[in-house]
């Protein structure tokens, strides 16, 4: 777009706060409570914020209604965080719903419409048989040709590794070595579903769900909420010393079905999001200290590197297996667990992506803190990648 | 369709009960000459609704493929069972089970043909559909 040229490199939201429920299995608690446990985080990160005050307006992702059989998500959110009588918008973009609602977020502050709002994401998952996730999570694919026709999630997901190993030889071993890595910066997050190193045994052992990917190339099905403070950059030091700038942001769709595309070894919605927000945030690929990707499957990270330029097309699986993309490697990715440890609600995940390298860019990491970080990426992608979404950030 | 324009509209229902009739139909565009498969009531190319239904050659290639061993209910009795997306040796894609074959002979590039499951009742739509959902018929790959 033409508004590249004129801000290159300018802040278009800053993110002044952000909190996040624990991620993990909660019986007998809703949505609704663990967006309350988010909104906490937040505002106590944030003293010098009065939300009743200064949020003018919330912009919740959430992928399904199915799981709590409860809609209109955005009041119901408002309401509990204490929020109402503000304006709210639910966006729905499958596994990236609250990426987008991060794009919302970003056009409403940038209209000049609100100084301040609050963005963030929620799903509550794991009350239901894995049957049912599974069900409702595959409307993000296309029913009438893929489901129908016996196509599962992680189905297609295995024929993008599958086209993966046929075209650039990457191997099972490389997929499980995102898992290892991804479970390791995943013990490290307190917050995090599942606190527990893995080893590449454990890994390559582990069932098969659909060749050539086995339970432990899957993400988890989890319950969690998050949600981040925006304000216009230039009142941001009102509410922080330390804020976050947002400076590129990027989004594209793609065809609903995995099945029509000529290229099945890339996710291209993910690519061209990654292409608009490096050129309107004016940095390259080399530039990036930290990134949270997609690793809904560890296939989908393996491409994710690709797509974003961490190295070249087909190079994925060596650039994990060469240690590259580890806490301490040329970029550190997943440090939160990623999907694969840090659990995957995902009208939550784009948020949650938002939230670690929120965490990275303020020293707020702990353990798993890269030292210096300057630059943070989040890559989210919805369904089969028919929707991709990258935003990247700035030490403010 | 031989001389007979065929005059069935552009959508979804119109390509299973070609489908149902062991048929695999898809829109040509007039206008640029995209070949829409699954037929569209425009074409995505250029927007044109000045369509014609034309046969696809039933063979093609597996471009990938999968083995499904956790399934939904409904496949259950199938599992574990092949999955792959092919395209027609004159164009356009379609995913579907891959049958005939045993798994561990599967090839990306081999040739595969498209058949058509004959039965007599219905297929069971799946418990969460609506109850009207059509139950379509279903088509699969067989080694050409």
């Amino acid at each position: 777009m033409e508004a590249d040229k004129v801000m290159v490199g300018k802040p278009l939201v800053s993110i002044v706060s952000a909190g996040m429920s624990k991620f993990g299995k909660f019986d007998g608690v809703y949505a609704r409570e663990l967006f309350v446990e988010a909104v906490k985080d937040a505002y106590e990160r944030c003293p010098n914020l009065d939300p009743k005050r200064d949020i003018k307006a919330l912009i919740v992702g959430q992928m399904s209604e199915s799981f709590e059989h409860q809609g209109h998500t955005g009041p119901t959110m408002a309401d509990w965080a204490g929020l109402t009588p503000i304006p709210t918008i639910r966006t729905e973009a499958a596994c990236s719903s609250s990426a987008v609602a991060i794009r919302v977020g970003i056009f409403a502050v940038m209209s000049g419409l609100y100084d301040v709002v609050m963005v963030g994401g929620v799903e509550k998952m794991t009350h239901r048989k894995t049957s049912d996730v599974t069900e409702y999570l595959a409307m993000a694919c296309d029913y009438p040709f893929e489901q129908w026709q016996g196509a599962t999630f992680p189905g297609l997901f295995a024929m993008v590794g599958r086209a993966h190993m046929h075209k650039y030889g990457t191997t099972e071993k490389q997929m499980a070595l995102v898992a290892v890595k991804n479970h390791h910066h995943g013990a490290m997050n307190p917050k995090a579903h599942m606190q527990k190193e893995i080893c590449l045994e454990d890994a390559l052992s582990s069932r098969v769900v659909a060749y050539p990917l086995k339970l432990y190339d899957c993400s988890l099905i989890t319950d969690g909420a998050c949600c981040l403070i925006f304000t216009k950059p230039e009142i941001a030091k009102k509410y922080t010393d330390t804020p976050v700038h947002i400076i590129g942001s990027g989004q594209a769709s793609d065809t609903i079905g995995l099945y029509e595309r000529e290229n099945l070894t890339n996710l291209d919605a993910g690519r061209l999001a990654g292409e608009e927000a490096y050129r309107m945030a004016g940095v390259e690929p080399k530039d990036v200290d930290v990134a949270e990707v997609h690793d809904c499957f560890t296939i989908a990270e393996i491409v994710a590197y690709e797509d974003l330029g961490f190295c070249e097309r087909g190079k994925g699986g060596c650039l994990v297996e060469d240690g590259q993309t580890g806490i301490d490697g040329k970029v550190a990715v997943n440090t939160s667990g990623g999907l694969k440890a840090k659990g995957h609600p995902v009208g939550a995940t784009g948020a949650a992506q938002a939230y670690e390298v929120y965490l990275q860019l303020t020293e707020q990491a702990g353990k798993r803190q890269v030292k210096g970080a300057e630059i943070g990426l989040t890559h989210n992608i919805g369904g089969l990648g028919a929707t991709g979404v990258v935003n990247i950030c700035k030490r403010g | 369709m031989n001389r007979m324009a065929e005059t069935r509209p552009f959508t979804i229902d119109s390509f299973y009960k070609f489908v149902g009739e062991g048929k695999l139909m898809a829109a040509k565009c007039s206008k640029c000459g995209a070949a829409l498969l699954p037929p569209r009531p425009a074409c995505s190319k250029c927007m044109s609704e000045d369509l014609q239904w034309i046969p696809v050659n039933p063979k093609g290639k597996l471009l990938t493929y999968t083995v499904i061993h956790v399934s939904p209910k409904e496949f259950e009795s199938k599992a574990p069972y092949a999955v792959g997306i092919v395209r027609f040796d004159n164009g356009g894609q379609l995913l579907g089970m891959v049958r005939d074959v045993e798994p561990s002979k599967l090839q990306v590039g081999m040739t595969v043909i498209i058949d058509f499951e004959r039965t007599s009742t219905p297929v069971a739509a799946p418990a969460q559909a609506p109850a009207q959902w059509p139950a379509w018929p279903r088509y699969f790959f067989r080694p050409a």
